[in-house]
């Protein structure tokens, strides 16, 4: 046997079979091509197939009238758009909860996850009662309990619950007051931006004169009046353009406003809800990780409890809490394909459809595979590149 | 020393993966050879060697294809899979059902998971070519219509008062796009609420989570009968599309798909003919040569071998499930809870669009 061969302790640099280098590139190459063997096998089995069978094949359907409607849509979308267009409404939909969800779930999670260490019994409690619920029920129930346990029950549109500012709850979905911008509101926008670019500037003058004179700076205070205030100059100064659009009852519905439909709402507290449980183990292994002495050393040096926990110990947990909270991340992604059971017109729901109204099967599995890889070594590309960041530079 | 053993151990282990990996590749070839070669095969012949006929209906549509209490499939296009079994095999039993969502049912027949798609399919000309199927007939004329709760609703008597609704409708069928085109058509906004399973949706439009509940006629007056309560829901008078339901086979193989469109001209010949289940073995003595040939009596004869299944395939069709006319009252008509009228699925002797072409 080969792998006997290769034991031997002196190899013979004579022959070209015994030499190890020569013999591994030989394994590879053959490998390489049994792979391309097989794959250009498959390929050819499943076209021979849908001919035979008499199916179209091929990606020109993409460019066909999809003639369906789709609920939810960030992009303009009616039934005369392409089946392209279509799948596009879906990608983007699964990358809108994708990203709220990944935000609203950290967030959570970094609660619960400091708070399961927290000296307060009862804060402990109820963050170790969060994680053993959420972490330990499917997700595809945990949106059901969303979708059928909590929002089926609300009120019927003629009977909204009124909320504050002219906002609605009912059945159909959580319904709120759309901006409308009028002239000169692209001041607004400008004021912002250069609030944050100010900010983000006095920030680093800060920590330059920190390490330069050790006299501190209040950043955050500076930072909030410049990132509210100037928007809000702005908009006296334009001439106040902003009004609002409210939500009014109808026949059916309540028409005008925003709304934010009952599927994205379940799907996405649920996600959030769940991930965040993972997050929260995550994050307390994380700052377990770091060992005490850090902690008491920089009590030693004078630090309140507060600036402890966000100078020394969480910089240093981060470094562990990052590659597995990427994991998480990826998991949310792919899990948002569950939107299928309540009706949310993700990816997988409307490539779906588009798959079984031009019964193109195997087209259609192929375009949502390519495009959750993607999303997701894109997700690992920024978490990566965000890891190498946070990681230990050593000197 | 421990440089080179080093060096030597990491080539074994590669050694070692490569072979494994090759393996798997060979063995997962192999498989997959073994599945091209396997679908290949005449449908007729596939289905004598297991002894069942496998048949995909829908996860439960009264009427159509529904569980009973005792789990058994009731409706008219499960028993049409019965009496294709009663053809094949002499005995209207051997049938294995798959319940199939709207989005899975094409794929599961071209993939040969099921030998006949039963289950409420409408006919369209994409279905016919591009997915490679063939519908052998229509065994129900049917139209799409909406259903509204009146007592929410009361103003509304029309479809075309729907304008700003929320529509629940199941994804991936030709109800979905008649939807979007007959909105378009009356300049009309509306709210698509879409699920891929029958079950979701009925649940959601329950619940109130949309106004509208639109689907193929009959099937509403089914779904009617199974909601909270039935009596406060009405059907608008509006039909707004064609919808003829049949069974469909794949492409390809002729012989299975003349057997499955016989066995639905044998069950509309034997009603008019007025071949009974309970008069089935007397009109075997019948004088009349026309009866006599259908259920395969005349000397000699050899249409029911030509065909590759026995001669006294019809007589067995009708043992098991009765003819057309009575498999439309047991299942949907007036021996059913669904109450509804013949109509246009009468005979055309009868004035409606079912004809049989003859067994000769």
């Amino acid at each position: 046997m080969a792998s006997q061969e290769v034991l031997r302790e002196e190899p013979s640099r004579g022959s070209f079979i015994n030499d190890p280098k020569v013999r591994g590139i030989f394994f590879q190459a053959l490998v390489v091509v049994v792979l391309v063997a097989g794959v250009w096998w498959i390929a050819h089995n499943v076209i021979a197939n849908l001919t035979r069978l008499h199916i179209a094949s091929g990606f020109g359907f993409l460019k066909g009238r999809a003639g369906f409607d789709i609920s939810e849509s960030a992009i303009a979308y009616s039934s005369d758009s392409t089946y392209g267009r279509a799948i596009l409404v879906g990608f983007l939909n699964t990358v809108i909860v994708a990203i709220v969800g990944i935000i609203t779930a950290t967030i959570i999670g970094f609660i619960v996850g400091i708070g399961r260490l927290s000296q307060n019994w009862l804060i402990r409690k109820i963050c170790t009662v969060y994680v053993e619920v959420f972490r330990n029920i499917p997700p595809l129930l945990v949106i059901f309990f969303w979708y059928s346990g909590v929002l089926a029950v609300l009120p019927a549109p003629r009977d909204s619950i009124n909320l504050p500012f002219g906002s609605f709850l009912n059945q159909r979905g959580f319904y709120f007051p759309r901006a409308v911008w009028g002239d000169g509101s692209w001041l607004i926008f400008v004021a912002l931006l250069v609030g944050i670019a100010m900010a983000w500037f006095v920030a680093r003058k800060a920590r330059q004169r920190q390490m330069a004179t050790g006299q501190q700076f209040p950043v955050f205070w500076t930072s909030a009046a410049l990132i509210v205030g100037l928007p809000l100059l702005a908009y006296a100064l334009s001439g106040f353009p902003l009004t609002f659009d409210y939500p009014k009852q109808s026949t059916f519905n309540l028409t005008g406003g925003f709304q934010v439909r009952p599927e994205f709402l379940s799907l996405y507290l649920a996600l959030s809800c769940y991930t965040a449980a993972f997050i929260a183990e995550i994050v307390r292994a994380g700052i377990r990780g770091v060992s005490k002495g850090q902690t008491e050393a920089a009590g030693a040096l004078g630090l309140r409890p507060g600036s402890i926990l966000r100078l020394v110990v969480v910089p240093q947990a981060m470094r562990i809490v990052i590659p597995p909270l990427t994991s998480q991340y990826l998991n949310l992604t792919k899990n948002s394909s569950l939107a299928i059971a309540i009706g949310y017109p993700d990816l997988t729901a409307t490539a779906g459809t588009v798959l079984n109204q031009t019964g193109q099967a195997v087209e259609g599995v192929v375009i949502m595979m390519v495009i959750y890889l993607a999303i997701s070594l894109l997700t690992s590309l920024v978490m990566n590149w965000f890891n190498a960041k946070m990681a230990l530079v050593e000197r | 020393m421990g440089k080179r053993s080093g060096f030597a151990l990491k080539n074994r282990e590669k050694g070692l993966w490569v072979m494994k990996h090759i393996a798997i590749g060979i063995l997962g070839a192999a498989t997959l050879g073994l599945v091209a070669s396997a679908a290949s095969a005449g449908t007729l012949d596939t289905v004598k060697a297991k002894g069942f006929i496998q048949c995909g209906v829908s996860t439960g549509l009264a009427g159509f294809s529904a569980p009973d209490d005792k789990g058994d499939w009731q409706g008219i296009d499960a028993d049409f899979c019965r009496a294709v079994a009663a053809a094949v095999f002499g005995d209207g039993t051997k049938v294995k059902f798959t319940p199939l969502s709207a989005k899975e049912r094409f794929t599961a027949l071209q993939s040969g998971e099921v030998d006949i798609l039963s289950r409420n399919t409408t006919w369209t000309i994409n279905r016919d070519t591009a997915l490679g199927l063939n519908f052998i007939g229509v065994t129900y004329y049917d139209g799409q219509g909406f259903m509204i709760n009146a007592k929410k609703l009361p103003g509304v008597n029309s479809a075309l008062q729907l304008s700003g609704a929320a529509v629940c409708v199941q994804s991936g069928t030709t109800t979905e796009l008649n939807l979007a085109d007959y909105f378009k058509a009356n300049k009309m906004e509306y709210n698509p609420v879409v699920f891929e399973k029958l079950e979701e949706v009925n649940a959601a439009y329950d619940a109130g989570r949309c106004d509208v509940y639109t689907t193929d006629q009959s099937g509403l007056y089914g779904i009617r009968l199974t909601l909270g309560s039935p009596a406060d829901h009405v059907v608008l008078p509006e039909i707004i599309s064609k919808e003829p339901l049949g069974p469909a086979v794949r492409q390809g193989d002729d012989q299975w798909y003349h057997i499955v469109k016989w066995t639905y001209f044998a069950l509309l010949d034997a009603e008019e003919l007025g071949i009974t289940k309970a008069n089935v073995d007397e009109m075997k003595n019948s004088a009349s040569p026309e009866i006599k040939r259908v259920l395969g009596q005349e000397a000699d004869t050899k249409i029911g071998t030509d065909l590759g299944v026995s001669n006294d395939w019809v007589v067995n069709i009708v043992k098991a499930v009765g003819n057309y006319g009575e498999m439309f009252e047991r299942n949907v008509g007036s021996g059913s809870p669904l109450k509804i009228a013949r109509g246009i699925n009468a005979l055309w002797t009868k004035g409606g669009l079912q004809y049989g072409a003859p067994i000769r």
